[in-house]
Order: structure tokens, then C-alpha cells, then sequence
């Protein structure tokens, strides 16, 4: 029967990890849990927990820099910083309610391994971004430890922002020092209502070429959900000090005035409504495959131009039209061509958000890659976990 | 050569110089190899021009298939690699090796595509940081990262040492604005990485090739990020009357929520300098000089300026002159830019260190220099981005005084340490190269360096690229791939089970 550890420090995961390697046995590695069902299942009699390893090590708010144990809570980092009025620049979702599993954010390890980004990472940068230093063990159960708890530093590869998107798959994270940022003293929402994907292109493209500082940029088309029932939504999003919000309203006012429908949602209604962005509202309650897309911000309105000739979709797009949620209706997950009109339209990748374990099994979840590309990435996979024994096929076969 | 031991060179491969060469000059024709000694000559050294050597010879590709080649033909071969950019490195990273091949880079000098709706430009690697500036900057955009050698390095370079610059608190480093690469492996692979989307694939492999100093691949094609200019960008000079208490106004204002454009002090030492070589009118009764520039709409950025004001008098400034055009912001920042050369004028020679520390242990490091400073009989001049407390002290010496280049070696080692000591690291823009390269083990153990060169295995398993570089103990990649298995029952009751 196989063991489900939950170690509470680093010595005792790299215990677990070095036995593990010794008897060439895999472990199915997972923080909380919240993110199992997205990604490739992987087939192993032993799961290890980190979410036994929690804590915050050091944070001084006036450094900007936060040291935490990598199973700790995201609601947890997320409160203590709202505390000392900051944040994580780049608002990780909640996917509890896409992925169906219990409605709970993860650990911040789950985060960063996953590499998931909110909205603001149009403006702010991803979550690796915000990554500064990593203490973890690797396949090969050893503790190591990259980059520091400084912004600026260029000592050694990068492994720290490496780990990121790498599923477990490389080492374990047991703690990391993150960047964090003063929250903005106000936000507001300049939305442009009724316009087509296209228009809504147009419109965040100019948007995000004027020195309006937008953070956020994404829309909602019409009945996709309560809050866009009667109209298509373009949510630009401004936060700062009042008076610098005013005058880039009014900025954004004066270049999309071709686009007269306009309205403000401010305050309390504008970060609830970023949230619900943020945390795929609109596709929750449903088990229907889900994609996330990544292209050229201009590109993604004609993604999904060509997918909706095609079949039948839901769709949202974020990132100023960089990033674009496709819910497949039919029920079939349409990879193959998905992923080539993905390709004819300035290349990007795709990746299965929510799926059946059994779809997930059957295509690829993640972006196939290049022969030589995937060649490196195995070759990168064997250097930290020779004996192929963290999250084996997680993210690809062999991988 | 001096203290720095490099890789021994292969008898082989010097031995059969003239046989590389006409290899190489029929994959590259025409002027694209160099083999003359007194033509190779300017390749002997970068800007860490302590060490000389002359490289085997210097190939000059023009293509993609020319690199590919070339890298091949060396994989094969076993002949080592030292990919060169603008020859800019502070830390020695484009050293020759006497048994390698030079590859510079700097044919690959075209700017390939703006494209201006995606925010984001296609450009060969040899295109320097500026051109990328300046062909945007018509249509009100630029590249952020702003090395100050940014006139001449190369985007490849900033790729290959993950340049900051003055911006670089505010709007991130080469990592951060890096969109995508091309890149050819040592087995002469060509791999292409991310685009004009955001977000790697799989593995982030655009962080690891981000800083790796010319060591995993050599770089054909960048795709970067590119930002509006912000409307109006404004300077203030602060003087205090001690390095200790604008070493706590940069905490204070970073701790206030303001994250300034820039933010960099300056020393007694190098203000006088800098004063002195360009007349920027910098305060000389002051002991340190704050140069903080707020950018953005005009109205947030006299609001942001009124309360690094305030919090800069809390501090006990002496001094404050607010830029009153875009004129007198840049001669605020000339000073600064050419603190460098400034404090060459002053000394025969100089070495620039490039610590990182966090912000709150400042005052506490500026004291600690002083002393060393008096310990190793050498002056420093403080030149440093406080606001991400990346440090340059510039130890100042004397090399044909026997003895003070090793003084100022020790000095600025001993620096470096300290910086460890507080919570920092060794450096934070310049690179480790040859120059820290045996200060790697102050920071790290030797579990993380073997981990860290386990990822050069699994891109240059022969390790022909750049080698001697960053680490101070070359391990062969099967030494590094030997693992100690000790097998046994589950061992440990007392781990928690779920």
C-alpha cells in the first residue's frame, strides 16, 4: 500500500526523497492538493504533502522582500501582506472553482510551481518574476539553494525563477523569497461596453500603447456572465494615487472616445470584479474542457475568430488579448486544432486547464514541443531527478 | 596572467591550431575568422581589463547556420567556445581562453521587427541596449533595462548577465523584459523559445539562459518587451550630511510605498569626482548625494516628490534642488553616469565591485567599508542604485605600485563577504566571471554549485562553453551525475503520514 508523507521541515522531505530515490520509487508531489486535477495525473503508490511545511521566515515590509516556508497557505501570505497594505503584485487565482476540487487557493508553492498569474501580470510580471530565492531538494534528495532575498542579483544561474512551471518536476520547493509590492492606494475600472472581440482588441492594444498605465485588460463578451449579461465588457483597469488614476482616465477617455458606451466600476466593485476575473468565475459549475491559450496580444481576438467558425466555445480574453480562455462546448478538447490555429496566428501555446483525468491522459495537456527542445527539457529533468522519481509524467511523457 | 587560475589549455587543440583555422574559414569565409595576433589583439580583454589573453583565434559568424556550424564543428572537435558580445563585461566574462575560439557576435547587428501594437521588438543579438531605444523611441516607447554602458553592450550581453541599470527598481531587469530567444546549443541545435505571448511553455528555460553568463548556449535572436515612456520624469538631488542617514531615507521612501524611476547615492569621494569631471552642479558640503528620479503623469509625480521631500528633511537632508526641466534632469543623472570614469581621473586605477544588500543593512555596511577601508590602506568612492542596494564601491589603486592590486583584490573580496555577511549577495548586475568566481563559495554550497552545474550538463555536457567561468571547481558532468544511494526500509517512523 503506498505511504502518503507529510513531512513538517526540509530535513524530513529530503528523508522522504532520499529514500525514494534509493528505492527508485516515484512520489506523486502536491502542496495542498487544489491543483491535482489540472496537469497529467501521475501514476505512483506514494504521495508526498509539503503543506506540513509552513511559516513565514522572514518578512520586513520596508524591504519589500517575504521569506516563507513553501506549504504555507496562499490565503495566509495573501492576509499577512494585506496587513502591512501589500500584496503580491501578481494575484494568483483561486482555481477552486474551475477545478472543482475544494475551494481553496493552495500553497504558495503550488503558485510558483505552476507559475500562475492573475490579470496584473500584464503590467506587474508573473509570478517568476517575483521570485528571488528558492531553498529546495532536488530528485536526487539533496537540499539546495538559489539566487537570495535581494532584488538585483545575477549570482549563479537563476534557478530560482527556473523552478518555476517546472510541476514539482525538478526539486521540491521547501521555502522561497518573494518580492512583494505596496498595494495601490485606489483602484478604478474604465470599461468600454458592447464591443466585439476585434473592437476589444483595438481598444486594449491602444490602450496599452499610451502612457495610461493600465494594469489590467480584458473582456468579457456579451451573456458570458451576470456581470457582462446584457453587454460585452473591456475592463481596463487603473490603480494608484487618486489624483494619478483622474488624469489617466481622463487619458483613456480622450483615445477611446471613438467607443462611446463607457462606465466606471470603482473601488470595492472594481477589485471584486478583477477577482472574479482572476478566479474563472465564469467557468465554474461546469466540467467542460477548458484551455488556457497564450498568443500576441493582438492575436488572440483572431484565435478566437477562427475557433468560433469551427465549434462551439465559451471564451474570455485577458492579458489585453494575450491570454485567452477557451471552454470547449461540445466536450471534445479539440487539441489538434486548436493548437494549429494557435500556431498560424504568431505561435503561442496552449495548455488544458480543466479536463477528465482521462482526457487529461489522452492528449497533451501542456504544449508539445520541439524534438530538440524536448530533448534539452528531459536532459534539464535528469540533471535534478536521475531517477525520474518527482511527479514523473506530470507535465509530459518522461517529464 | 595574474591571481585568476583558468582551465589548463589542451596541448591537442593548440597543436593543431592551423587546422582549426581553415576549418573554421570554410564555414565562415572572408573576413569572418581572425587568426593575425595583432588583429585578434583587441579581443584579448573586456571592460575587466586586469586579464589578457589572446584567444585561439576569432570567428566572426554572419548567419544563424554559421554559429550552428561553428558550434558543431567545435562540439565535435572538443575545442572550447567563448561567446563574445560588445566586450562590456565588468566581471570578465568574455576572457579568451588561449585554447578556445572567440565567437563574437556583433555581425548579428540588425533590429529584425518593431512591432509596436505587441509592444515588442525582434532584434539580433549584436544590436546594442540603446539601439533598441532608439528605434522605438519616435513612437514614445523604450526598452527599460539601462546598463550604464548601454551606448555600447550588446542585447545579447544583457541576455548572457541579466543587466539592471538605474530603472531597474521600478521596471525590472533583462529577465523581466525578455520575451523570447533563439538559441544554438554547443551540438550546433538551433531552439526556439518563447515569442511575442507571455509565459514560457514548460520549463522557464528563458531565466536559466537569463544571466548565464555565455555558459548553457549562444544567443542568435532576442524578443523584448517595450514600454510607453512615462509623460514626465523628474529628478531631485538630496544631500545629507552623513552616508548613514541617506542610507535610512532610501529605506524610508521604499517603506513609505514609493518605488522611485531610480534612486541612487553617492559618496563625498565620488560626488566630489563627478563634480569635478562634468560640473553637474552637485552640493560639495554635503557627505552623500541622493539622486531620486518620480516618473509617470505629471500631477502623481509633484505629489511623489513632495513626499520623498518629507521624508528626506525627517532624515536630516541638507540639501534639495527639484529638476525644472528635462535639461537639468539630465545633467543631474551625467554626473552620476560618469561617476565611473570621474573617479578614474582620481586614481591610476580603480576596481568596481557590485555587491547587493538588503536596503536596511546600509548604514551598517557603509560603516563597516569605512573601516576596511583604513584595514586595507586603500580609499573607496560609494556609487550605488540604493534603491534596489545594489553597491559600487570603486576601490581606488594603484598598479604600478607593487602590491596594491592585490590590496585592492583583498579589499573588495572582503567587501563582497560582508555583503554575504548581511543578507546580500555577490554581485547584482555585473556578472560572476572570472572576477568572483572564487568568492562563489562564500554564498553557496557546495550542494548548490554542483546543482547549479548540473544544469550546465544538460546543456553542454562536454563543457566547451565558456568554461572557468562563474564556478571556482570544474566537475566533470559524470562526477557530478555519481549519486551515493544508501537503500533501506522506510526508514523514519516519526515523519507525519496523512
Amino acid at each position: 500500500m503506498g505511504e502518503g508523507f507529510h513531512p513538517t521541515s526540509a530535513e524530513e522531505l529530503e528523508a522522504v526523497v532520499k529514500w525514494a530515490a534509493a528505492e527508485r520509487t516515484p512520489l506523486e508531489v502536491i502542496g495542498s492538493g487544489s491543483k491535482r486535477n489540472w496537469g497529467r495525473a501521475v501514476q505512483s503508490a506514494h504521495t508526498l504533502r509539503t503543506d506540513g511545511i509552513t511559516g513565514i521566515i522572514d518578512y520586513e515590509p520596508a524591504e519589500l522582500v517575504l521569506t516563507v516556508k513553501a506549504g504555507t497557505p496562499l490565503q495566509e501570505v495573501e492576509n499577512l501582506l494585506k496587513d502591512h497594505n501589500q500584496e503580491l503584485p501578481f494575484e494568483p487565482a483561486n482555481l477552486g472553482s474551475v477545478l472543482g476540487a475544494t475551494a481553496q487557493a493552495g500553497t504558495i508553492g503550488g503558485v510558483l510551481a505552476t507559475n500562475l498569474s492573475g490579470p496584473r501580470r500584464l503590467k506587474a510580471g508573473a509570478a517568476r518574476d517575483h521570485v528571488l530565492g528558492l531553498e529546495a531538494v532536488s530528485g536526487r534528495g539533496e537540499i539546495f539553494k538559489a539566487g537570495g532575498r535581494v532584488v538585483k542579483n545575477v549570482t549563479g544561474y537563476d534557478l530560482a525563477r527556473g523552478f518555476c512551471s517546472s510541476w514539482g518536476t525538478l526539486a521540491i520547493a521547501t521555502a522561497f523569497s518573494i518580492k512583494v509590492l505596496p498595494r495601490a492606494a485606489k483602484e478604478c475600472n474604465f470599461v468600454l461596453l458592447g464591443l466585439t472581440a476585434q473592437q476589444a482588441s483595438e481598444a486594449m492594444t491602444e490602450a496599452m500603447g499610451s502612457s495610461a498605465e493600465v494594469s489590467s485588460a480584458a473582456h468579457l463578451p456579451q451573456g458570458f456572465c451576470s456581470l457582462s449579461q446584457e453587454h460585452a465588457m473591456t475592463l481596463l483597469r487603473l490603480e494608484g494615487i487618486p489624483v494619478s488614476i483622474e488624469y489617466r482616465l481622463e487619458k483613456l477617455r480622450s483615445i477611446l472616445k471613438r467607443f462611446p458606451s463607457q462606465e466606471l466600476i470603482e473601488g470595492e466593485a472594481s477589485r471584486k470584479t478583477w477577482g472574479d476575473v482572476r478566479d474563472l468565475i465564469g467557468f465554474a459549475g461546469s466540467d467542460k474542457p477548458l484551455w488556457k491559450v497564450s498568443v500576441s496580444p493582438t492575436a488572440g481576438h483572431q484565435v478566437i475568430a477562427e475557433l468560433e467558425k469551427q465549434f462551439a466555445i465559451r471564451w474570455m480574453m485577458d492579458w489585453a488579448g494575450g491570454l485567452v480562455w477557451v471552454e470547449m462546448q461540445g466536450g471534445e478538447p479539440h487539441d489538434v486544432p486548436l493548437r494549429q490555429i494557435i500556431s498560424e496566428n504568431g505561435g503561442g501555446h496552449a495548455t488544458l486547464l480543466r479536463a477528465s483525468g482521462e482526457m487529461r491522459a489522452s492528449i497533451d495537456v501542456f504544449q508539445p514541443q520541439a524534438e530538440t527542445l524536448m530533448g534539452l527539457s528531459k536532459r534539464l529533468k535528469a540533471q535534478f531527478d536521475p531517477h525520474n522519481i518527482l511527479n514523473p509524467g506530470r507535465m509530459y511523457v518522461g517529464i | 596572467m595574474a591571481a585568476i587560475a583558468m582551465p589548463k589549455p589542451s596541448q591537442e587543440t593548440l597543436e593543431k591550431r592551423s587546422k582549426i583555422v581553415a576549418d573554421l574559414q570554410k564555414i565562415v569565409p572572408g573576413e569572418g575568422v581572425i587568426c593575425d595576433q595583432i588583429e585578434m589583439r583587441p579581443y584579448e580583454t573586456d571592460a575587466f581589463t586586469a586579464y589578457r589573453q589572446l584567444p585561439l583565434v576569432v570567428v566572426l559568424p554572419e548567419t544563424v547556420d554559421q554559429v550552428s556550424k561553428v558550434l558543431k564543428y567545435c562540439y565535435d572537435n572538443d575545442v572550447k567556445v567563448v561567446p563574445r558580445g560588445a566586450g562590456t563585461s565588468l566581471s570578465g566574462g568574455a576572457l579568451p581562453l588561449e585554447d578556445g575560439v572567440l565567437l563574437s557576435m556583433m555581425k548579428f547587428n540588425r533590429i529584425l521587427e518593431i512591432d509596436l501594437q505587441n509592444r515588442a521588438v525582434v532584434t539580433q543579438p549584436g544590436v546594442t541596449n540603446l539601439g533598441i531605444t532608439t528605434a522605438v523611441q519616435a513612437d514614445g516607447f523604450y526598452y527599460a533595462p539601462d546598463p550604464s554602458s548601454q551606448i555600447a553592450c550588446s542585447i545579447g550581453g544583457n541576455i548572457a548577465e541579466n543587466s539592471g541599470g538605474v530603472h531597474s527598481l521600478k521596471y525590472g531587469l533583462t529577465t523581466n523584459n525578455l520575451l523570447g530567444l533563439e538559441i544554438v546549443l554547443i551540438t550546433g541545435e538551433v531552439i526556439r523559445l518563447g515569442g511575442k505571448h507571455l509565459d514560457s511553455e514548460a520549463y522557464d528555460l528563458l531565466a536559466l539562459l537569463t544571466g548565464s553568463e555565455g555558459l548553457l548556449a549562444v544567443v542568435t535572436e532576442v524578443t523584448v518587451r517595450i514600454l510607453q515612456k512615462p509623460e514626465t520624469a523628474r529628478a531631485a538631488l538630496i544631500g545629507f550630511p552623513t552616508s548613514e542617514t541617506a542610507g535610512k531615507c532610501v529605506a524610508d521612501i521604499i517603506g513609505a510605498g514609493i518605488i522611485p524611476g531610480g534612486m541612487e547615492l553617492m559618496d563625498k569621494l565620488a560626488i566630489d569626482a563627478a563634480e569635478d569631471f562634468v560640473h553637474a552642479g552637485y552640493p560639495l558640503d554635503v557627505e552623500a548625494l541622493m539622486i531620486v528620479e518620480l516618473d509617470g503623469p505629471e500631477a502623481e509625480v509633484d505629489d511623489l516628490l513632495k513626499r520623498v521631500s518629507a521624508i528626506a528633511e525627517d532624515n536630516g537632508s541638507s540639501y534639495l534642488r527639484v529638476s525644472q526641466s528635462e535639461e537639468e534632469r539630465n545633467t543631474f543623472w551625467a554626473g552620476r553616469k560618469a561617476a565611473f570614469p570621474a573617479v578614474g581621473r582620481i586614481s591610476p586605477d580603480y576596481l568596481c565591485m557590485d555587491g547587493t544588500i538588503p536596503r536596511a543593512a546600509l548604514p551598517q555596511v557603509l560603516q563597516e567599508m569605512q573601516k576596511l577601508s583604513e584595514k586595507h590602506g586603500l580609499r573607496v568612492a560609494n556609487v550605488f542604485h540604493a534603491g534596489d542596494g545594489n553597491l559600487h564601491p570603486l576601490i581606488l589603486y594603484d598598479a604600478n605600485q607593487p602590491g596594491e592590486l592585490a590590496a585592492a583584490e583583498e579589499f573588495g573580496a572582503d567587501i563582497l563577504r560582508l555583503c554575504v555577511k548581511v543578507g546580500g549577495v555577490l554581485t547584482g548586475e555585473h556578472g560572476v566571471g572570472i572576477e568572483k568566481r572564487d568568492l562563489m563559495p562564500e554564498m553557496f554550497s557546495e550542494d548548490d554549485l554542483k546543482q547549479q552545474q548540473r544544469i550546465k550538463c544538460a546543456f553542454d555536457e562536454k563543457q566547451l562553453l565558456n568554461p572557468g567561468k562563474m564556478f571556482p571547481v570544474l566537475h566533470r558532468c559524470a562526477e557530478l551525475g555519481f549519486m551515493h544511494v544508501h537503500r533501506g526500509q522506510l526508514p523514519f517512523p516519526d515523519i507525519p503520514r496523512f
